[in-house]
């Protein structure tokens, strides 16, 4: 197929222009969202996806990395819902089914067909992480689920507005299931906006430029991306790289799980099998198959970062992973961990690349979101609940030590300033501090974990964590040194409490003064400790980057 | 009065790495002049007064001189502020290395981050304020003191103050200041709230870390201007342009010199926004060729984009209202090498003006301007800043050294690579401002400015795709004409953080009063004359729940006149404005009040700078060989100040003028507009 001729300007401005759609999109749920996991820690996504395969064609720079990958499956989800009742202008999906759509229960996508002249031209689509959906336990990480109807409401792919007229029955259903209707409604109401400036600015282009025009700029995009993918993955020396990690545990049991990557290179094409992992599990950290797809998006992106951001990405990898595995969950299976076992696989095939191109590779950073939820009643009745995600070190890499507190590599999660946190919550930060030691050591150290101690100042309130890395800390490459173990603790008076699940947790009831303790691993060390500049170690030491992290929080 | 000629001159005076600019505007009648000096790196007063007098400054007519600084905008970029120290609450010492856990890019996992005050010099004292202004524990003055003499200790210039919460009730940072202060042997003490009393403590003590690790060097800065002033005679009111484009008072600016941050840069802005609006273009982008930098800002509609804050490189985070700049390492000094990898590189490091440019004499390093002496497009023997003239044969030696020999190329071969790679980097700056913005080139007019601009343009509007360069009469001291002509402004935030339901009208009132007062003293303070001032007051508002507030303007600036049902509306409206719906049954709240008090500056009129008479032929200065595209070219020569405003010039040609030199491309046309601007295009 021959590709219609686009001047080299036309394009570099159709590309600018698409991806300034999608930006603004992203931009205007961040301002517009009522959770602070939106607005602060931009868990949501936005872009343009092909009118019949759901492929990515634009996706917004500012939203969560992962969602680039996922968001295709989704928007397919939608298409095959429509083999029923044919997609009309106006039709407005709403669904967050994990299994056809990826992630979890928590991630509401909406996809709004994009019809231009009474033909479908292309799917707009938001995803954005909800505060709580329902389920067992509020904020919805509940490391204990054995099957998603403890995770939450499922909502498969319906019509939140059909040929443009709102159901308010749908809207009274998902709303009705969560703890917070109120902030529910506000985010649902921000995605909404957010998908019509986008169709209103996608109007303007296309009155510009024309159908013909900016349909060839998304074929041109996408040879593009593939064309770079391939010549990345010729340089890398052909061969078969294998690597392994584990997950701490499935939250119900304390067995490990086994995740592992062969990665065959073969010319300008790259085959990633995951056949050794382990197969599914009891508990939350299965994942579906769209998710894993994605999640290999997200690392190959790392690696290759100039590579653009669309379906051409995938094209040369083949990625194997057999029936019943833990990376190709199938409801009911929980998946609400997904986060913890997708930043695993970005790990192990990490590891494995820099078998092949250790210059290039980053080592795995901290490894873990640690999802921490403190759930209370106000005075009045009211619910309210804490829930944030916390930050941990980079790994190091050819150039450098890794960056101290940094966001997981899935993400481009701000965390919420503790002033905000204090003025909306009942908790006082004793503490927010980085974590001496907790890099993993190398010629290039790990960037430092971090601490933080919140102390309850109401009368009760329970607790519920999901994090990992505290059995398995986050390994170095090319020699370097693991990085400390996550840590979590319940401080009660003199008393000291761990999770017997090591860094998962589920309605321990705290009170009044009691405090919570978390300290996060650091990045893995990049190549021999003994070849450190001597410089660079005396300036750790100065500046007490170093200490016993194993010593815990008394340093 | 009486007997004494009131001084009625207005200097605005842009010292760059390599040039001094200045122009003077005589207020009494309108009439403007011009002029240009070297820099005097390390000793900048030297050559501020050098142009103060070249500009006839002896002649005591000069009342007020507007500066703007490029002293703080480098010493961040290059490391060069502090050493400072923090004193920060109890369990918050690396708030300010941790940032808002982010990194520098979304893609890689790479990079790193130095905060500008090192992990050794944060020290924590005990003290705690709750959310709600609550006072938990107060600081021990002792231990303030104690801590602000350790830090002095391990060779603390500054110190900065930032206490968690300290928006919602800054008595525990009062306490620790007078405390700090009267240990402390000079006035460098930034206090977090004193600055911005705003909430997110991050965003804050950067704001504030940045504020002290400039004070040092920026108050040695302008003690030495004023004190140079002082012996001359020229002791008048010293304003500094802040980052905002409104100019403030010296002492301001010693005491917030976070504000100068974008100083300079912001000046040219404000000038190129004027320039353009008089010359009826909307959208521009205006491209700053200094010495060592190259600074891109977007003029889309007519409006200078103000970004609520500003990151200086990764991390460093300054929340205060900026004219969004984009910089990047390429200007005239900027010197050409071939790296390991046997790739020509140009800048970022530059010979500024000492050393300068090989051709300078004593430099030995080649720069873009050598490349442009030994191509022939700046004339050697009257370059422009009074200097003696240029020496090509070192330019070649330094080029064909640097470059040819490296790369097996002849020094002219050499010569055009470097420019070629030089304007690939501004081209690339140009770019991300405007296409990857989703602006279309074709619609935007390049307005260079800076000595060096005029010789890129060419070049630049070939490369980005864009549809003119619009060149002003007196592109080398734009940041200059832009200090005259900024307006004064004083910018004030106050955290309010309460539901609209319960918040205290009177309150408000009494501090947008106060707010209001300070400013209008500010403004007296300054000492120019204003044509008006205006108030402008805006709320910070959101929907109880969420985190991102949308700016409201106040709906009465008549004291006694807001109530909480007349700001309600005003939120629905702008609420609806922007998201296109609003959310009734769900509480608004107020989180921030905004109090910016402007002095407008009387309107400049820029016919009095647009030429009168001239012929092309009296403008004709012969021919120069000029190299482009490999080979020679006969280029005609003008002294651009000396053409009709109708001028019409076909490339390849070279337009002279003391303050720039215009090169116009093979291919290219030159035509005058009616105030004097030169307008490049495509010839047809």
């Amino acid at each position: 197929m021959a590709e219609p001729a686009l001047d080299p300007i036309t394009l570099a401005v159709l590309a600018g222009r698409l991806e300034q759609i999608a930006d603004e999109m992203d931009a205007t749920l961040f301002r517009s969202a009522f959770n602070p996991t939106i607005a602060e820690a931009r868990d949501a996504s936005h872009g343009l996806y092909d009118a019949v395969t759901g492929e990515t064609l634009v996706q917004g720079k500012a939203g969560l990395p992962i969602f680039v990958g996922v968001m295709a499956f989704a928007v397919r989800a939608v298409i095959e819902t429509a083999q029923d009742e044919p997609l009309a202008d106006g039709d407005l999906f709403l669904f967050n089914d994990p299994y056809d759509g990826g992630t979890h229960l928590s991630d509401f996508k909406l996809v709004r067909p994009y019809f231009r002249g009474g033909r479908l031209f292309c799917h707009l689509a938001s995803v954005g992480h909800w505060h709580d959906v329902g389920g067992n336990v509020p904020g919805n990480y509940n490391p204990e689920a054995t099957e998603c109807f403890q995770e939450g409401v499922l909502i498969p792919p319906v019509r939140l507005d059909r040929a443009g007229v709102r159901q308010r029955d749908v809207l009274a259903i998902v709303t009705a299931n969560s703890r917070l209707p109120q902030t529910a409604f506000g985010d649902l109401s921000g995605q909404i906006a957010a998908l019509e400036i986008g169709a209103r600015r996608l109007d303007a282009l296309l009155d510009e430029y024309g159908e013909t025009t900016v349909a060839a700029c998304f074929t041109a995009l996408r040879t593009r991306a593939e064309r770079m993918m391939r010549a990345h993955v010729a340089e890398l020396p052909d061969g078969h790289y294998a690597a392994e990690d584990f997950l701490d545990n499935d939250g119900t049991s304390p067995e490990a799980l086994r995740i592992a990557v062969d990665i065959t290179v073969a010319g300008d094409r790259l085959t990633l099998d995951f056949s050794r992992s382990a197969p599914a599990c009891l508990g939350p950290l299965n994942i579906s198959r769209a998710t894993a797809v994605a999640s290999v998006y997200v690392a190959l992106k790392h690696v290759f970062p100039d590579v653009p951001a669309n379906a051409g990405v995938l094209t040369p990898v083949e990625v194997v992973i057999p029936e019943g595995s833990l990376l190709a969950a199938r409801k009911p299976r929980p998946v609400g961990g997904y986060t913890e076992t997708i930043l695993r696989i970005i790990d192990v095939i990490f590891a494995a690349l820099s078998r092949a191109a250790p210059t290039v590779v980053p080592a795995p950073a901290y490894g873990t979101i640690n999802a921490l939820s403190i759930a209370g009643r106000h005075a009045d009745g009211r619910r309210w609940v804490m829930f944030s995600f916390f930050g941990g070190g980079h790994g190091g890499h050819a150039e450098g030590d890794g960056l101290n507190h940094g966001n997981a590599p899935i993400s481009t999660a701000t965390i919420p300033p503790v002033e905000i946190l204090e003025a909306a919550y009942p908790v006082l930060f004793r503490r927010w501090a980085l974590r001496p030691g907790s890099g993993g050591a190398g010629r290039h150290r790990g960037g430092l974990g971090a601490i933080y101690e919140i102390e309850l100042l109401a009368d009760s309130a329970e607790v519920f964590l999901f994090g990992e890395r505290g059995r398995f800390p986050p390994p170095g490459i090319v020699g370097g040194s693991q990085a400390a173990p996550n840590r979590f603790t319940v401080i009660r008076g003199e008393a000291r409490e761990h999770p017997k699940l090591v860094s998962k947790m589920v309605g321990a009831r705290i009170e009044r003064g009691d405090r919570l303790l978390l300290e996060t691993p650091g990045g893995g060390g990049y190549g021999p400790p003994g070849e450190r500049d001597p410089r660079a170690a005396a300036r750790d030491a100065a500046l007490g980057y170093l200490g016993d992290a194993a010593r815990g929080d008394t340093a | 009065m009486s007997g004494r000629v009131t001084p009625r001159v207005i200097a605005g005076v842009d010292v760059g790495g390599t040039f001094t600019d200045l122009f003077f505007l005589d207020e009494a009648n309108g009439r403007s002049w011009t002029a240009k000096v070297p820099s005097t790196r390390g000793a900048e007063a030297e050559g501020f007064l050098a142009g103060l007098e070249a500009g006839g400054a002896k002649r005591g007519l000069i009342g007020t001189i507007v500066h703007g600084t490029t002293v703080g905008t480098n010493a961040l970029l290059e490391r060069k502020g502090g050493p400072a120290g923090l004193i920060t609450t109890a369990g918050f010492r690396d708030v300010l290395e941790m940032r808002r856990r982010d990194r520098p890019a979304t893609w890689g996992l790479r990079g790193r981050f130095d905060p500008v005050i090192p992990r050794d010099m944060r020290v924590e004292v005990a003290e705690r304020t709750r959310a709600d202004g609550t006072v938990l524990q107060s600081p021990d003055p002792e231990a303030i003191a104690a801590a602000a003499r350790l830090l002095r200790e391990r060779g603390a210039k500054a110190l900065a103050i930032a206490f968690i919460n300290a928006h919602a009730n800054p008595a525990n940072e009062m306490v620790a200041a007078a405390a700090a202060r009267g240990a402390w042997p000079d006035p460098h003490v930034t206090v977090a709230t004193e600055i911005l009393l705003e909430i997110r403590e991050f965003e804050r003590s950067s704001t504030a870390a940045i504020n002290a690790y400039l004070q040092p060097l920026v108050a040695e800065y302008l003690d030495r201007l004023e004190a140079a002033m002082t012996a001359s005679g020229l002791a008048e009111r010293l304003l500094i342009v802040q980052s905002n484009g409104g100019a403030m008072t010296a002492s301001e600016a010693r005491a917030f010199p976070a504000r100068t941050a974008l100083s300079g840069p912001a000046a040219g802005v404000v000038a190129a926004a004027h320039l353009a609006r008089a010359a009826g273009i909307a959208d521009v982008v205006t491209g700053d060729v200094g010495g060592t930098s190259f600074d891109v800002s977007l003029i889309a509609g007519g409006e200078t984009a103000l970004a609520p804050q500003t990151s200086i490189g990764f991390g460093m985070v300054v929340r205060l209202p900026m004219v969004e700049i984009t910089t990047i390492g390429a200007g005239g000094g900027s010197i050409a090498t071939v790296d390991a990898g046997g790739l020509l590189r140009v800048g970022p490091e530059s010979a500024g003006s000492k050393p300068g440019p090989a051709c300078y004499g004593s430099g030995t390093r080649a720069t873009v301007t050598d490349a442009n002496v030994l191509l022939g497009r700046i004339d050697a023997s009257r370059p422009i800043g009074g200097r003696a003239r240029l020496d090509v044969e070192a330019a070649r030696d330094a080029i064909s050294r640097d470059v040819g020999t490296p790369l097996g190329l002849d020094p002219l071969t050499a010569a055009e690579a470097i420019l070629r790679v030089a304007n690939s980097r501004m081209s690339g700056a140009i770019r991300l401002v405007s296409v990857e913005r989703g602006h279309d080139p074709r619609r935007f007019t390049l307005m260079p400015f800076g000595g060096g601009g005029g010789l890129h343009a060419c070049a630049l509007i070939r490369e980005v795709g864009l549809a003119r360069a619009l060149i002003p009469r007196f592109p080398g001291v734009t940041s200059a004409l832009g200090c005259v002509i900024a307006d004064l402004r004083r910018d004030v935030v106050v955290t309010l953080n309460t539901p609209l339901a319960e918040v205290d009208i009177a309150r408000v009132e009494r501090e947008i009063a106060r707010r209001t007062a300070d400013g209008h003293a500010a403004l007296d303070a300054a000492g120019v004359r204003l044509e008006r001032r205006d108030l402008v007051l805006a709320f910070d508002m959101l929907y109880q729940g969420q985190t991102h507030t949308i700016r409201v303007p106040c709906p009465s600036v008549e004291p006694g006149s807001l109530t909480r049902e007349t700001l309600a509306h005003a939120f629905a409206a702008q609420y609806e404005a922007a998201y296109g719906r609003t959310l009734p049954g769900i509480p608004p709240r107020v989180l921030n009040l905004h109090v910016a008090v402007i002095g407008r500056r009387p309107f400049f009129d820029l016919a009095s700078l647009a030429p009168s008479g001239g012929s092309l032929g009296a403008a004709a200065r012969g021919t120069r060989r000029v190299y482009v595209d490999g080979a020679w070219h006969e280029a005609a020569i003008y002294a651009r100040l000396e053409l009709p405003a109708d001028a019409v010039i076909e490339g390849p040609a070279v337009l002279e003028q003391p303050d720039t030199t215009i090169f116009v491309d093979p291919g290219m046309v030159a035509r005058g507009d009616r105030l004097g601007n030169i307008i490049l295009e495509r010839a047809r």
